[in-house]
């Protein structure tokens, strides 16, 4: 971080330091072990390398319908005891599966770290001992009421899955969602549960990161007591990753909803996460449409006030990353004209941006990072914020280089890079208002 | 045989470090917690008023949420944009916010930039302009979010189900962003009369925490807010709750919908009540946590739903006892009564043992977790200043967890929850659930009709 005028400080000055021990056992887990004593807690946060972008036409959906039965027992904890024996020590936690990766992570009291890489090693080694045909219907079940009640029942819910299949060509393992179709959710047997374990639920695919108030040699001894005689994989398919896709013209869908407002969806390709460009694209969103300082946030919700809100921002990922806008019209705004004003700015600042306006966005991605560093694990702590890098830089020495990306930009590449991806044809979904009930 | 067999013994929990608060007064009175946490470079300042929506009247609701709104659009010396400008250029963030209990101004900063920050916090909190322009823009956004809310059938099973149990004349009975009526009556006046009665020293605090000397904090403080003299008008008292009726479901209709948002309830206790912990607890066991009774049979038993809970709201003057979950629409008679006769059980006989040492653990043994970042110390020093708490609260609190027996969690459950007066909202395809519902025989099914409550 330079430290000019309106910068925040000298580099040194807000520098964060999140020292680690590495050690890969010999069945090839990768483990990562991060001192942090400011409060006495310790999080076990394991990710696998395996997403819905490893799913096979069919069976969209089953990485994430897996990851609801790694909490149902394993060979030597009962169905119905992972939860009972961490919420036993006042421990939580919880697993989230991606496009690209399937994560999982305990918060517990520091004392009680042993017993969440127990139950990590169990059901690394032994989940299909407890998994039934009773336990996949029960999580069958759950998991369509997920996607009833986080997409089909909610407003603009069904918007993302139309952009992806949008975006995406036919084969390409981003076209599908996370949370898959409803037949395909209902169509996963037993034996894809096994087949799925036996590919990708295994050492040498998977990091494992402990993070909070332990002793580090203390949890080397523990992780090789319990995982080190777990067999690692067969050969996993390898697929060549698939080029970035070129629209080479607008893709428009139109939804018609239950809404009170019409809103649009826009999405263009982008390059992979930690790829060049990708960090001057998450400059880009904060300048474009993140905050009241930004771009669209003036011309379209405070002066003009067609737009009811407005929103943009790099998703980074994998196989390639999406920049996306999202706009709410209100009534009487045709989602033509917020589309133009986009288009519009987007062409100004692939002419120039201010400087002000780079280091204000380059601001509060530095006060995000920090941010994200108070908690020691959970989604978006420290041991996720490792084990991210991790997965996507194959290191978790990162932390002094994290908003050094930022800081080496100037406004010129960030003009350069909103010309070169964000000047280009687009995924557009267009939500509109159904004839309402009376 | 695997290290796997034998699970590993659980050592002892280490002692409960709770932060050291700081108290002092302003010269202006003002009441500030300072907590000093030097581990990363941030600072949370935040200024508490009781000025929240149920300080107000419930024919002005939406004006304690639209006034703290309206703080940072403007002020006698910047202009709206000016002010988010200036914010985002220190990267930090500045929330003006109201809840039932309280309104508040939020900051969040990285130290360097706490003092700049600081100025821009007293700025908005006390020389807001409530300009009729911004008003008016705010003001639509508003009216055109009220009509947003009611696309979403969690806030449409929600909002019917607090209107069922409070009613329109008290502000709980409606949404704490108002409704169209309430808000479309409202002036910049109105706003700004709102602030300069209610937002004043003798009825706010200010809490601290973070990379900050306790003194540097106290400076900064008196610098910005010990010169504050503004005057607090007294706050209406609430009405009473309306009287409880009789058990009855009420269907919001949505025509074709694949799940219900089931809600259900009554009013329930005030955060000063003795039997806060007791609940506390009853309500750990019956939906506030993953392993709570409705969660594992709707959940993982029936798979009926992504998940089930249940929360008392615990304001200063009450708030509703609600359950609530999503089902599957042919799922909703059958969820609702299992919703009904766990509510019935949990009065009608004492939790078992395991499941009260485990409420414990899980809320003793968790209360670090809740002590992480500096927005989490700030909201539970909040809460000491709010609900008048000692400064030893949290210890005692976690003592008094433990002493919690089976007996007390099923009178204080007795005390405060009535099966038979439970208000059952469902959010869902009436064509489809209707006929089961009534023939579940615990109650009248209606439409819900929201001009009748």
């Amino acid at each position: 971080m330079s430290a000019g005028p309106g910068s925040l400080g000298g580099a040194d000055d807000l520098r964060v330091h999140l020292p680690f021990t590495e050690f890969t056992l010999d069945n090839g887990l990768r483990v990562v072990v991060h001192e942090d004593r400011r409060t006495p807690l310790a999080c076990v946060d394991i990710w696998y390398h395996v997403g819905s972008r490893n799913e096979v036409p069919g069976r969209t959906g089953f990485a994430h319908l897996f990851e609801h039965l790694m909490f149902e027992g394993s060979e030597h904890v009962p169905s119905g005891r992972f939860d009972e024996l961490l919420e036993n020590v006042g421990g939580i936690n919880n697993g989230s599966t991606s496009q690209d990766r399937t994560d999982y992570w305990e918060l517990v009291p520091a004392h009680a770290v042993d017993l969440a890489l127990y139950l990590e090693a169990d059901r690394m080694a032994g989940l299909l001992h407890a998994v039934g045909e009773e336990q996949l219907e029960a999580q069958r079940g759950v998991v369509m009421n997920e996607r009833r009640q986080s997409y089909e029942n909610r407003p603009y819910g069904m918007a993302w899955e139309t952009l992806q299949a949008a975006l995406y060509p036919e084969g390409h393992p981003y076209r599908w969602p996370v949370i898959g179709y409803m037949d395909d959710i209902a169509a996963a047997t037993l034996a894809d549960v096994q087949e799925f374990f036996a590919t990708w639920y295994t050492p040498d695919n998977a990091t494992l990161v402990v993070a909070g108030d332990v002793n580090a040699s203390r949890v080397q001894d523990v992780v090789r007591g319990y995982f080190g005689d777990i067999a690692p994989g067969r050969r996993r398919p390898r697929a060549e990753p698939p080029a970035l896709p070129v629209l080479d013209a607008d893709q428009r869908v139109t939804l018609d909803d239950d809404v009170t407002l019409a809103r649009i969806y826009m999405a263009w390709h982008s390059p992979a996460a930690y790829d060049d460009g990708d960090a001057a694209l998450d400059v880009a969103a904060g300048i474009l449409g993140s905050g009241r300082a930004s771009r669209l946030y003036r011309r379209l919700v405070y002066e003009s006030q067609v737009a009811q809100s407005v929103s943009a921002w790099q998703s980074s990922a994998l196989l390639g990353s999406t920049f996306h806008v999202v706009a709410t019209a209100r009534p009487g705004t045709e989602l033509q004209q917020l589309e133009d004003t986009v288009r519009d700015e987007i062409a100004a600042m692939a002419g120039a941006v201010r400087a002000d306006e780079v280091q204000r966005a380059r601001n509060a991605l530095q006060t995000d990072f920090i941010d994200a560093l108070q908690s020691v694990g959970g989604f978006g702590g420290r041991a996720d914020q490792l084990n991210t890098w991790l997965f996507h830089l194959g290191t978790a020495d990162y932390a002094g280089q994290e908003m050094a990306r930022y800081s080496a930009l100037t406004p010129e590449r960030i003009s350069s890079a909103v010309s070169t991806w964000l000047c280009q044809p687009a995924g557009i979904v267009s939500v509109v208002p159904a004839r309402r009930r009376a | 045989m695997s290290h796997r067999a034998v699970l590993p013994p659980v050592g002892e929990p280490l002692p409960l470090r709770m932060p050291d608060v700081h108290r002092a007064r302003l010269s202006s009175g003002l009441e500030t917690l300072i907590v000093e946490r030097r581990d990363l470079p941030v600072v949370d300042v935040q200024i508490v008023v009781q000025a929240g929506a149920a300080h107000d009247f419930a024919a002005h609701a939406g004006r304690a949420h639209l006034t703290a709104d309206l703080l940072d659009e403007g002020t006698s010396s910047r202009q709206a944009l000016q002010i988010a400008e200036e914010v985002e250029a220190l990267g930090a963030s500045l929330r003006t916010r109201a809840s039932w209990d309280y309104a508040a101004a939020s900051l969040h900063v990285l130290r360097p930039h706490v003092e700049a920050a600081t100025a821009l916090l007293a700025d908005v909190l006390l020389q807001p302009a409530f300009d009729d322009a911004e008003f008016d823009r705010k003001q639509r956004e508003r009216l055109h979010a009220i009509g947003q809310e009611r696309d979403d059938p969690r806030n449409l099973a929600s909002m019917a189900f607090t209107r069922l149990v409070y009613g329109s004349e008290h502000p709980f009975g409606l949404p704490i962003g108002g409704v169209a009526a309430s808000v479309t009556a409202l002036g910049a006046a109105d706003l700004a009369a709102y602030h300069s009665a209610r937002y004043g020293p003798s009825a706010a605090f200010a809490v601290v925490c973070g990379d900050i000397r306790t003194d540097v904090a106290l400076d900064l403080l008196e610098h910005h807010f010990g010169a504050w003299r503004t005057a607090v008008t007294p706050a209406p008292p609430l009405p009473a709750a309306p009287a409880p009726r009789s058990r009855a479901i009420r269907i919001v209709d949505r025509p074709g919908a694949p799940q219900s948002e089931i809600r259900i309830g009554h009013a329930g206790p005030p955060r000063s009540s003795p039997d806060y912990v007791a609940l506390h607890v009853a309500n750990t066991i019956l939906g506030g946590a993953f392993t709570s009774r409705l969660n594992i049979l709707l959940r993982e038993e029936k798979g009926y739903t992504y998940g089930a809970g249940s929360s008392f709201a615990f304001r200063r003057n009450g708030g509703p006892f609600v359950a609530s979950t999503a089902v599957g629409t042919a799922a909703t008679a059958d969820a609702v009564n299992d919703m009904v006769s766990e509510v019935g059980r949990l009065v009608a006989e004492p939790v078992t043992a395991n499941e009260l040492a485990r409420a414990q653990s899980y809320l003793v043994l968790g209360l670090p977790r809740t002590f992480e970042t500096t927005g989490d110390v700030a909201e539970h020093v909040s809460e000491l200043a709010l609900y008048d708490l000692p400064h030893d609260y949290y210890e005692e609190y976690a003592a008094a967890v433990r002493r919690v027996t089976p007996a007390e969690v099923q009178a204080a459950a007795a005390r405060w929850l009535r099966p038979e007066e439970l208000v059952i909202v469902v959010a869902g395809d009436a064509a489809a659930v209707s006929d089961e519902l009534a023939s579940l025989g615990i109650g009248a099914v209606d439409e819900y009709d929201e001009d009748a409550c």
